[in-house]
């Protein structure tokens, strides 16, 4: 579709408000050979029912119904593995269903979730999220998930997915990056970053303390992707509760957790990229159309909209989810945000797609310091700190559980809980990991809004999940 | 002795015949670290899926004849009436009317440029193609949409021209039949049974 109605531009809107309480998540790893995905899915359980001083049985009484996101069946070669752990989460005969939309997942499934409880099916909703990427050797993983291509007209081509994406970050680089090495040492950056905050976060897989020039010099993968600039393969699982505002408040009564508000929008794109046709750009509160009438000019072939530059459903995801909640700039109006950083340059792409910078200028976000916890070139807090967990290049892609593990990040912030959770010792021995002698506090201060982006692929399904402090939403009746 | 899996239809009906898969035990996993306790097992699989091409097996079946067709909607009352498509859409994505299947031969032959490339040193199992592989986007004139294939020689680059070449000689009936090579490639330089037509 390349025009919409007017039907299809109506602002969705919830039914009555939801909240989310708890959240929760186990380690993520490369391998995690000693525990099946029933253990990992009843970690994260339990550390939400902690979260709130609840016993997982006590936690359980209050749920209604489950929303499980898994991603590949293959992986693990278990259909209806939804159904496993739902029965070892001992939640029968509770109604569940599963989501899958690739690396959206996990946030698709807190859209299922949210909706469940917006329209009053239930009150509280149990939405978990795993994946088992362990299980198959790494090529047979390549191809498994290149099975979620369009098995006629791309899988064949080498069994690769990152072949099939790195086409469009090879026509970013070139159109809006001008092959300038300056940009591309931008995207080294980001890996740095990532990496960098990492190293904070007991639960993340590739803590690592890297250079611009460490990750310009790791192996190629397609270029210009490196190693370095590419995210993990993980196994884990993480898990978040929503909730009516009458259930929230008596699970959370007596405890630190801050019910806070939640809303998810979701856009879609074409499978394959090459289905893409031209289109006006859809815009956001903050931009006008004037402003991209000379893109073409400024930026020789970026005049193809969204062609294989941008990515149309990230746009459409914060365009519904902006105007849901009041949103009109992302930059003042957010304090912390999650990013899909299945590669340094598709983070880039998403600050243009979500309105972070206007198409064209992302470089920005990252150069000018705005991204970082601390801005390194002023010494003050980041305007608007992005993937302080490590994101997917850093933390992990468990991908049924990504979306979910962003949710959980950013809501850690808004309940100002950051620090205790992250730097608490005895998690970091639980994993196995050591907390490094100059772990650093990454809690944002004072945040009260943010945004987690959940992205499949080449950009077929993503959603914008929207979580606020219910005493400084933007907008009434949100 | 193992016969592979082969398939054909009759009366409405797939017709099977052969192996389709081969059954292998499982063998224990053990911890190396931990007195070699049992971790799991291995859960061998070899299977062979059978597929149909549907309403695009026209594509396929034409390539190893040197033909691309594409399809374009001709429903007088879709409001992109006339849009055509390669990669080939059986249905018009708007209207959802049945498109027309037509010989795109010419126009890629006469238009086809690069739209944009990787070039992937790496592949997942299953592959066939030889690496590094050099993925390509290719664009036509009058074509709204941007087929994804590989470069067979040359180094590709944005805006370079390009024709296609086709695997007549053995065809594996998939995506992998159809090629590219720059404009101005001699036949003796094309891969062994590949040919511009």
């Amino acid at each position: 579709m390349i025009t919409f109605s007017e039907r299809q531009l109506r602002v969705p809107r919830l039914l009555r408000p939801v909240y989310l309480v708890t959240a929760g998540q186990s380690k993520f790893a490369r391998a995690i050979p000693e525990k099946k995905t029933e253990e990992l899915a009843i970690d994260a359980f339990t550390m939400a029912a902690r979260l709130i001083e609840k016993s997982p049985a006590e936690l359980k009484r209050y749920i209604h119904t489950a929303y499980y996101g898994h991603f590949a069946d293959h992986f693990g070669d278990q259909l209806l593995g939804e159904a496993v752990i739902h029965d070892r989460l001992g939640l029968d005969p509770l109604g569940n269903v599963g989501i899958k939309t690739g690396g959206a997942t996990g946030g698709s499934t807190l859209w299922e979730a949210v909706k469940a409880v917006a329209s009053g099916y239930s009150d509280c909703v149990l939405a978990m999220g795993w994946e088992r990427m362990d299980e198959v050797p790494t090529d047979e993983g390549n191809h498994l998930i290149s099975c979620a291509a369009d098995k006629d007209w791309e899988t064949p081509l080498g069994h690769i997915y990152t072949g099939y994406y790195a086409v469009m970050a090879q026509k970013y680089w070139q159109v809006f990056g001008k092959q300038e090495e300056s940009f591309r040492r931008t995207m080294a950056e980001i890996s740095v970053k990532h990496h960098g905050y990492a190293r904070f976060n007991p639960f993340a897989q590739a803590p690592m303390k890297i250079t611009v020039d460490d990750v310009l010099q790791s192996p190629v993968v397609a270029y210009p992707l490196r190693a370095l600039d590419c995210c993990l393969m993980s196994v884990g699982a993480a898990c978040a509760i929503v909730c009516d505002e009458e259930t929230a408040l008596e699970l959370t009564k007596n405890t630190t957790n801050k019910p806070l508000r939640i809303w998810v929008a979701a856009g879609s794109h074409t499978l394959r990229p090459a289905c893409r046709r031209n289109m006006d750009i859809p815009l956001l509160p903050n931009e006008t159309q004037d402003q991209y009438a000379d893109l073409g000019e400024r930026f020789p072939g970026g005049d193809r909209y969204p062609g294989f530059t941008g990515f149309l459903a990230a746009r459409m995801a914060a365009w519904y989810g902006y105007r849901m909640t009041g949103i009109v700039d992302p930059m003042e109006d957010l304090d912390v945000i999650e990013l899909h950083d299945a590669f340094t340059i598709s983070d880039m792409q998403t600050y243009e797609d979500i309105g972070l910078r206007p198409y064209g200028e992302g470089r920005d976000f990252v150069e000018s310091g705005d991204c970082y916890h601390i801005n390194p070139h002023t010494g003050q807090p980041g305007r608007l700190p992005s993937n302080l967990s490590g994101g997917l290049i850093g933390c992990m892609h468990a991908v049924g559980a990504t979306g979910i593990m962003q949710t959980f990040e950013i809501a850690t912030h808004l309940w100002n809980r950051w620090s205790e959770i992250h730097g608490d010792p005895d998690l970091w021995r639980e994993f196995g990991r050591e907390k490094p002698q100059d772990w650093t506090d990454l809690q944002v201060r004072g945040a009260k809004r943010g945004l987690a982006i959940s992205h499949a692929g080449v950009g077929s399904h993503v959603t914008a999940t929207i979580l606020m402090d219910p005493d400084h939403l933007l907008k009434d009746n949100a | 002795m193992s016969v592979f899996g082969t398939v054909s239809v009759k009366n409405g009906r797939y017709r099977i015949k052969g192996d389709f898969h081969h059954i292998t035990p499982s063998t224990p996993i053990r911890n190396q670290d931990y007195p070699w306790g049992l971790v799991g097992v291995t859960n061998p699989r070899d299977m062979t899926y059978i597929h149909t091409y549907g309403g695009e097996a026209v594509f396929f079946e034409n390539l190893c004849k040197g033909k691309i067709h594409g399809t374009r909607c001709d429903n007088p009352d879709c409001t992109f009436k006339g849009t055509v498509y390669l990669p080939f859409r059986i249905h018009c994505p708007d209207c959802l009317a049945k498109n027309t299947v037509i010989d795109l031969t010419d126009v890629c032959r006469k238009t086809a440029v690069i739209h944009t490339y990787m070039v992937c040193e790496r592949s997942g199992a299953f592959n066939t193609l030889d690496r590094p592989i050099r993925f390509i986007n290719v664009e036509f004139e009058g074509i709204s949409t941007i087929l994804m294939s590989y470069l067979s020689t040359g180094t590709p680059e944005i805006g370079m021209r390009v024709v296609p070449i086709f695997r007549t000689q053995d065809p594996t009936y998939t995506i992998t039949d159809l090629s590219w090579v720059p404009t101005g490639t001699p036949q003796e330089a094309l891969p062994k049974g590949f040919s511009f037509e």
